[in-house]
Order: structure tokens, then C-alpha cells, then sequence
């Protein structure tokens, strides 16, 4: 603080309440239209406080069905969920690390052309050669299966960027040392390289999970089996029923129950989700 | 330069399975847009034939692309534009206050995590025509609120929903820069006599420069190629053509109008447009070592 303003502290205050007040709006009104049956949303406007139907709309939609033309319950979608983030989060870790590790540490020919085509997957996201790349899958039979809802999206040039920069600046006299006292490649990466990034690989865990989490083009693309369908993807089939037969609080309660866990993991894991933001966009 | 080791088997192994991936989901159907771009598929798939530039020429002709570039650009900007300004306020605010900050911070950073999808239809419900509270408050106020037909009002909507969800990550990267401005500066300027508000028109914003800068490249790649569940799960580039973005109109025109063609022609540009971006950014990020 560099002068007392109380005025302008007090403006401060207000400001940023609200800031989250306007944020936090719309889960508000998604909690108690979750709380209202469904009938309540034909005769008019969302009510604004809690109804009395919550705990069957959410029981229903946790373990019976989730309505609106999804048959399989939410649990059994967060945990395709649940295994689709995790498959891309540790396989892209696992694989990345391996090939960040072969870029620094070791001298081959094609070195930089390895680097150049892993660099290229930057330059294209899903959205962009989503056509060929459902061929490509649908080839190998992989429709429908957890394999081609998570392989597809596990090369990322983000990763082994980030553990290049991390390994670039392991001092050489670590390495000769390492080497000195008769360490091999595979001794070096697990007993001095996988602790010196321990903090990297939780934090790039924590804003992987998130991006798999999240994923809905390409999960809406190649499932068509209830049985697959991801949390975030579900929502699209629950709105494309016609208009008035949706079940908005059944609607509401699955998109507050898939925002969920990254959230949670974003606040309870704050300090390295920041981490993961900034190391990621360098 | 490092030290390293000498096998020659061991890097080609260690990088085979990221290598196997690129190609075989990357690469392969990058070049297959490329190619197919170039070809053109009888409406059930049976036979091609090469057109060369045909479908570029086409795409060039049409009135439609231009429109949905036109709404590429008005989207991505409006959702840089307004999601900066509000971030920053917010982020200026929240490093003047000293009580509560960690609270608001947590509080304003989680819509991150939420899908932009979920966001869309978060939002979606809240603008509802006939039971939507914003909407129902807007026609009390007699604006007549119904993004199911007016164009504009789809637009305003979506971009609600694509800055909400980003309001968050620009929250923290300008609260990083602002608390990386050094004490001294501002002092200086206060013993000078320049006010709270002078002082950040003068010294902060532009000591700012690099972050916001970058922030816009990035909200633009984000708005350009990440909205693309937020159209989807509400608009679906609708009412007409008034909120088809350019990454909508691929898959509008692959997967459900089947033209194929037209749509890998589509990919290419869009490859190009996503390098050029990659390169600015990567540009900006050596340039940011030197300051």
C-alpha cells in the first residue's frame, strides 16, 4: 500500500464482489434449477430460490439415468470421464518426458528433425483435421473404445516442451557425475532425473487433467455407444432433444456434476494449477 | 551444452512412442487434409477426382466464407477485447486490496476448469427466451431477448460464454505482471504527486505491455480454436449463419453436409492460420527474455 485511500479500497472491494458474484451467477441459477421439477420451466421464468425436487433430480441423475435421451447414469459417464483424463494426462507425461529426455541427453542424427515434427502438433488441434483424423480411427476400429478416446490426444508438443526447458537446465556436472559413478541412461532418469522434476510433472498433471477432462468434439465424434459417453460430451445429446421435452434440471444437475472435479482440482490444487498456467505457456 | 550420453538404440527408443502417435494421428491426417483438399467426392464417397485448386477457388468465391471469417474475427476480438479489460480491472483491484486476497483470487480463477460446452449451456439457460432470469429481466426492461432469431443477440450471447470461462486465466496472468511491477516505481510516482489513476495510465499499463500483448494472442487462438463446444452446444452456428466460426464451418460442412473437399480446403487454411499464430507467439516469447 502506498497511501491510505480508504475510499478507493472500499471502490476495490466492491469491484471485485462483483466481479465474483457475476461469475458465480450462473452456477447459482443452475443450482436451483436443479432443485424444481421439470414442469416448473414450462410456465415460466427460473425460479430464483431453492426448490423441494433436488435430491430425486440429482438421485435420478447420478444413478439411474440421466435423461434426455442419455440411458446410462452419471456415475458410469464420470468414470469414462475419469479414465479419458487420466489415460491422456499420463500418457501424455509418460511420453513426452521419455522423448524430452532423448532430445537432451543423448546426440543422434535427425536430433532436430524429431524435434521439428514433434513441434508440428502445435500447429494442429483436433478442431482443425477433425475429418481425417475420425478416418484414421475408424480404420483402426477404434470407435467406441476407451483407446480411441484418449490416444489420439495424447502426443503434445506443449509437454515435451516443457521438460526440455526443465532438462536444459540440469547443470552437465550432475550428468558427469551421474555417469562417473557408473550410472546408466535409465539409472540417470529415474534416480536424478524423475525427482528434479517431481513439481513439473504434478503441475503439467494438474492442467492435463483439466484438457481431458474437458474434451467434447472428440469424444462426441467417436462415441456413439452410451456405454463411452464422457461427462462433457453428454451434455450435447441432452440439449438436441426437442425443445419441449428437455429436462432442464436434469440438464442442470449433470453440467454442475461434470464441472465438478477439474474445478475442485483447480481450487484445491491452486498453487500448482497456476504453475502448470505459466510454465505451459512458455 | 549438456553432457550426454553416447548409446545410439536408446533416443530412437525413448522417442518412438511419441513419434508413433504424431504420425499416425498428426501427420497422416494432416496429409490427408492436404491431399483430400485437393480432390473432390461424389456425395456418397464411391469415386474422387482431382479438381487441383478447385475447392480453394470455390471457397474463395463464396459469399458464406467470407461471412464466417467476418465472424471469426468479430467473435475473437469482442471475447480478447472485453475478457482483457475485465480481467484487468478485476486483477487491478484485486493487488490494491491487501484483505481477502487469496479469497477473491480462488473465487475468480475456478470458471478455468469448466468445459467451454458446459459454459455455453450454463449460459445458454440463463438467456433463455421464455424462462431464461437475464432474459425475462431484459424484457422487462423492454429489450426483446430471443437469440433463437436474432443474430446478433446469438453472437452477444456466445461471446458471454466464451469470456466468462476466460476472464479467469487473463485474471492471473495480469495479477502475476502487476505484482512484478516493482514497489519503487509507483512510490516514485506518488511522491511525484500523480494519482491512483495516473499512475496507471502512466507507469502500470504500460509496464504491462508484454503481458497483454501476449494475453491477446493467446485469446485469440483460444477464441479462434477452442470455442468450438460452446457453438456446438448452443447455437450451432445459428439462427442462419450468425455465429458459424471458421473452426464450426469445418465440421459443419465435413461431418454433417459431407462436403468434403470443401471442408479439408478449409483445414489447410486453417493449419496456416494456426502457424502463423504459433509463430507470433513463439516470436513474442523470445522477445520477452530480452525485457
Amino acid at each position: 500500500m502506498i497511501e491510505r485511500r480508504p475510499w478507493l479500497t472500499l471502490f476495490s472491494h466492491c469491484i471485485l464482489i462483483l466481479g465474483i458474484i457475476a461469475v458465480a451467477l450462473p452456477i447459482w441459477v443452475a443450482l436451483v434449477a436443479s432443485t424444481h421439477p421439470a414442469e416448473a420451466f414450462k410456465q415460466g421464468v427460473i425460479p430464483l430460490w431453492f426448490g423441494d425436487q433436488g435430491w430425486i433430480t440429482w438421485k435420478k441423475v447420478l444413478f439411474s439415468a440421466a435423461g434426455n435421451g442419455v440411458d446410462v447414469p452419471v456415475w458410469l459417464m464420470m468414470i469414462n470421464s475419469l479414465v479419458m483424463a487420466l489415460a491422456i494426462a499420463l500418457g501424455k507425461i509418460a511420453i513426452s518426458i521419455l522423448s524430452a529426455y532423448a532430445i537432451v541427453f543423448f546426440r543422434f542424427p535427425l536430433r532436430m528433425l524429431c524435434f521439428w515434427i514433434i513441434f508440428m502438433t502445435l500447429m494442429l488441434p483436433v478442431e482443425v483435421r477433425i475429418v481425417p483424423t475420425y478416418k484414421v480411427v475408424a480404420d483402426l476400429s477404434l470407435l467406441n473404445s476407451y483407446t480411441g478416446l484418449a490416444l489420439p490426444l495424447i502426443a503434445s508438443a506443449t509437454a515435451t516442451f516443457l521438460f526440455r526447458q526443465c532438462f536444459l537446465t540440469i547443470p552437465g556436472e550432475l550428468v558427469e557425475a551421474a555417469r562417473i559413478d557408473g550410472a546408466g541412461p535409465w539409472r540417470f532418469f529415474k534416480d536424478i532425473l524423475l525427482p528434479l522434476s517431481r513439481t513439473n510433472i504434478a503441475a503439467l498433471f494438474v492442467i492435463l487433467f483439466i484438457y481431458g477432462w474437458n474434451q467434447y468434439l472428440w469424444p462426441l465424434l467417436i462415441t456413439t455407444d452410451d456405454h463411452y459417453y464422457t461427462l462433457v460430451m453428454s451434455i450435447k445429446r441432452m440439449v438436441s432433444v426437442a425443445e419441449g421435452d428437455i429436462a432442464w434440471n436434469s440438464i442442470m444437475a449433470t453440467t454442475i456434476l461434470a464441472m465438478l472435479p477439474p474445478v475442485l482440482v483447480v481450487v484445491g490444487m491452486q498453487k500448482l494449477f497456476v504453475k502448470g498456467l505459466v510454465d505451459t505457456e512458455k | 551444452m549438456t553432457v550426454t550420453f553416447p548409446q545410439r538404440p536408446l533416443p530412437w527408443l525413448l522417442l518412438l512412442p511419441q513419434l508413433l502417435v504424431t504420425a499416425i494421428f498428426f501427420l497422416w491426417p494432416a496429409g490427408q487434409a492436404v491431399k483430400q483438399a485437393f480432390y473432390q467426392e461424389d456425395a456418397f464417397g464411391l469415386s474422387s477426382e482431382f479438381v487441383g485448386l478447385e475447392n480453394f477457388s470455390h471457397l474463395l468465391h463464396d459469399p458464406l466464407y467470407y461471412a464466417s471469417i467476418g465472424t471469426t474475427l468479430f467473435f475473437s476480438f469482442a471475447v480478447a477485447f472485453v475478457g482483457i479489460a475485465l480481467a484487468l480491472l478485476l486483477a487491478v483491484m484485486a493487488d490494491r486490496v491487501m484483505r481477502g486476497q487469496i479469497i477473491y483470487k480462488t473465487l475468480l480463477i475456478w470458471p478455468y476448469a469448466v468445459a467451454p460446452a458446459l459454459a455455453g449451456v450454463l449460459w445458454w439457460v440463463m438467456f433463455d427466451p421464455s424462462t431464461g432470469p437475464i432474459a425475462v429481466w431484459l424484457k422487462s426492461m423492454g429489450i426483446n431477448w430471443n437469440h433463437f432469431l436474432n443474430g446478433n443477440q446469438a453472437m452477444t450471447l456466445v461471446v458471454i460464454a466464451a469470456t466468462w470461462k476466460q476472464i479467469s486465466y487473463n485474471f492471473l496472468f495480469f495479477l502475476a505482471g502487476l505484482q512484478a511491477i516493482p514497489r519503487s516505481l509507483i512510490e516514485a510516482a506518488a511522491i511525484d504527486g500523480a494519482s491512483p489513476f495516473k499512475r496507471f495510465w502512466t507507469v502500470v499499463f504500460p509496464l504491462l505491455s508484454p503481458t497483454t500483448f501476449f494475453l491477446l494472442v493467446v485469446n485469440l487462438v483460444y477464441a479462434f480454436f477452442d470455442t468450438f463446444g460452446i457453438i456446438d452446444a448452443t447455437t450451432s452456428g445459428g439462427p442462419g449463419q450468425s455465429t458459424k466460426i471458421l473452426v464450426y464451418k469445418v465440421y459443419d460442412d465435413g461431418f454433417i453436409g459431407l462436403d468434403l473437399g470443401s471442408s479439408s480446403a478449409q483445414s489447410v487454411i486453417l493449419m496456416m492460420i494456426v502457424g502463423v499464430m504459433t509463430v507470433i507467439q513463439f516470436r513474442y516469447i523470445e522477445r520477452k527474455v530480452q525485457y
